[in-house]
């Protein structure tokens, strides 16, 4: 449960009023009714679990079961104010084609992942030699959905070949239960959590 | 609230009376897609839970090619079967009728009480048979429109439906798209597949080739109870996912002891079949089951708009809930996905899950507590909503 909470406070503090948003992954659709109370967002939501859709239909939150890959290319350009990759693009098969519908079809996206340059990831991995298996990563290589891991540079050097500017950075860490702390120093390294606010250069 | 949530009760939804309305009396018949024009029309019609003050709580319950206005409780207290979707419909059950106000219609062109080929033309003093028009689905909605305007109600809270009633339920948000406030489509499709009309067509033919049938003028004589049969049990079989009917029949024998001996039914699975057809043919017209299969076989909301589904759904107001399942194969999640597709781009409020189960079509029917769960939390949202 704590996973899914993640980031939700920076992303409610970045999406403006009434603005139109798909939320890609969007687990038991609490972001999406968050957003709804405190910014009266119209909300969509794409999950892959029967479970998690049976949620949202509860909290009233509008979802679709689908694998996040499938389907973006149906929308229009410019759908959506904001299209929001929370804790979701290391799960899909494709972050490429991903990334790129995701810029098409949102004004701007945010996207916010586990950083794989995280000082105790990269320790683990120096002094154990073996996959990283820590609160950011509770996985096993084999059971792992995480399968495009990346770090908070990877993302800033693909700006230039995916075509597109970042509108702000707040990456962060977590403490206690529901706060996020933004790391300003050296986040590759420090911050636990990546969170990029990004726009295609065309639009 | 410390208050423990009171574990639903399940109920049934008590006896229930079927009524019928009259409408389109001459000189003012209802004009039918193909031109030709209907009237009087009467629909037998129930209802169960009771209608609020604002009227905001009433749900349009949609019926599927065997159905009947009879869709939850009993006729009497002797009566030993429920109606068709009692299993959903009824005090603390998913469409709960402690809450909500139900209505079912039998759709024109139906034989259980509303106007179809067996009620009798008004010009010639005897039954329609074949001189009944064609209806469509559209139809059938546009009938059941006047009678939702008779009693009273502005906008449905709801209209649901599984396979054709799904149908119906898609149609009511395209043609009267202010008077719905949500949709449940259950197993439906925006059109039936090729494989679809192929087995409607057969069911047909077993109907045309039985002597009995007589062109569809039997009724002063016997009715052509063969090829009726035949044409269910090929539907039964349609319903039926291969893993289910493996489940349910597998190989086993109905009488072990004279396996193999004579032309007597011998798997179980062929007993089932052959109990389904001879119990249908006792409450069902064979002309109607003509007509109807016709008007599945025609809905196509893709068609209608030009070759575009996204363009069916462009300026429908509704909220949808759409469901389908794993292993129907006779309205496949493919369908279902179709419809979700069109109504996302345009940007329309939907919910949308794939339910695992190995039931196939007949899913829908059966008590499955995730369609159940959403069905309840979906009207709940929306009763909600439509309240602010």
């Amino acid at each position: 449960m704590e996973e899914f909470k993640i980031g939700y406070d920076l992303v409610i503090a970045e999406i403006p009023e009434g603005s139109r948003v798909l939320d890609l992954g969007c687990g038991d659709g609490t972001l999406l009714k968050l957003l709804h109370e405190q910014k009266n967002v119209s909300g969509f939501g794409v999950e892959i679990s029967e479970e998690g859709v049976s949620q949202c239909v509860e909290k009233g939150v509008y979802c679709y079961q689908a694998d996040i890959d499938e389907g973006l290319s149906d929308y229009r350009d410019n759908s959506f104010d904001y299209v929001i990759l929370n804790q979701t693009i290391q799960n899909t098969k494709r972050p490429d084609y991903v990334i790129r519908e995701v810029l098409r079809i949102g004004k701007k996206a945010i996207v916010s992942f586990p950083n794989f340059g995280y000082y105790r990831t990269r320790a683990y991995l120096m002094f154990n030699g073996t996959m990283p298996v820590n609160k950011l990563l509770p996985y096993q290589w084999y059971d792992s959905p995480n399968i495009h891991l990346l770090t908070i540079k990877d993302m800033i050097r693909m700006a230039p070949d995916f075509s597109f500017s970042i509108i702000s950075e707040k990456h962060f860490s977590v403490s206690g239960i529901d706060r996020s702390n933004i790391i300003s120093i050296a986040p590759n390294l420090l911050a636990e959590y990546g969170f990029f606010v990004i726009t295609s250069i065309e639009s | 609230m410390t208050k423990k949530e009171k574990e639903p009760e399940h109920t049934s939804a008590g006896i229930v009376k079927t009524e019928y309305f009259t409408f389109c009396e001459p000189p003012h018949p209802l004009k039918l897609s193909s031109g030709r024009k209907l009237g009087p029309i009467t629909l037998a019609y129930e209802t169960c839970g009771t209608l609020n003050e604002n009227k905001s709580n009433a749900v349009l319950i949609l019926h599927a090619l065997s159905g009947d206005a009879h869709a939850a409780g009993y006729h009497s207290e002797k009566d030993k079967s429920p109606g068709w979707w009692d299993t959903y419909i009824g005090p603390g059950k998913a469409f709960d009728t402690d809450k909500y106000f139900i209505i079912c219609s039998n759709v024109i062109g139906g034989c259980s009480g509303s106007t179809g080929p067996a009620s009798i033309n008004p010009a010639t003093g005897k039954p329609y048979a074949l001189d009944f028009p064609m209806v469509t689905i559209s139809d059938m909605v546009n009938a059941q429109k006047r009678l939702i305007d008779h009693l009273g109600i502005k906008k449905l809270l709801s209209v649901a439906g599984g396979s054709m009633g799904g149908m119906q339920a898609l149609q009511w948000t395209i043609s009267y798209p202010d008077m719905v406030e949500s949709c449940i489509g259950i197993a439906t499709s925006a059109s039936l597949s090729a494989q679809g009309i192929a087995l409607n067509e057969v069911g047909r033919q077993a109907i045309f080739n039985d002597p009995k049938w007589n062109s569809g003028n039997y009724y002063e004589s016997s009715l052509p109870k063969a090829g009726l049969s035949l044409a269910r049990m090929i539907g039964h079989i349609t319903y039926l996912s291969e893993k289910h009917m493996h489940e349910k029949f597998g190989r086993k024998f109905q009488d072990s002891a004279n396996a193999g001996k004579d032309m007597n039914p011998e798997f179980m699975v062929e007993s089932y079949l052959r109990h389904q057809g001879v119990k249908f043919v006792e409450r069902f017209d064979a002309n109607s089951y003509i007509y109807i299969t016709r008007a599945i076989d025609h809905f196509d909301l893709r068609a209608d708009y030009g070759g575009s589904l996204t363009a069916a759904f462009e300026n429908v107001s509704a909220n949808y809930l759409i469901i389908s399942f794993t292993t129907d194969w006779l309205y496949p999640t493919g369908n279902s996905k179709e419809i979700v597709r069109a109504l996302r781009v345009n940007g329309k409020n939907v919910n949308y899950t794939d339910i695992e189960t190995d039931n196939g079509h007949d899913a829908f029917l059966l008590p499955n507590e995730l369609l159940e769960k959403n069905i309840k939390n979906f009207l709940k949202s929306e009763l909600k909503k439509s309240e602010i």
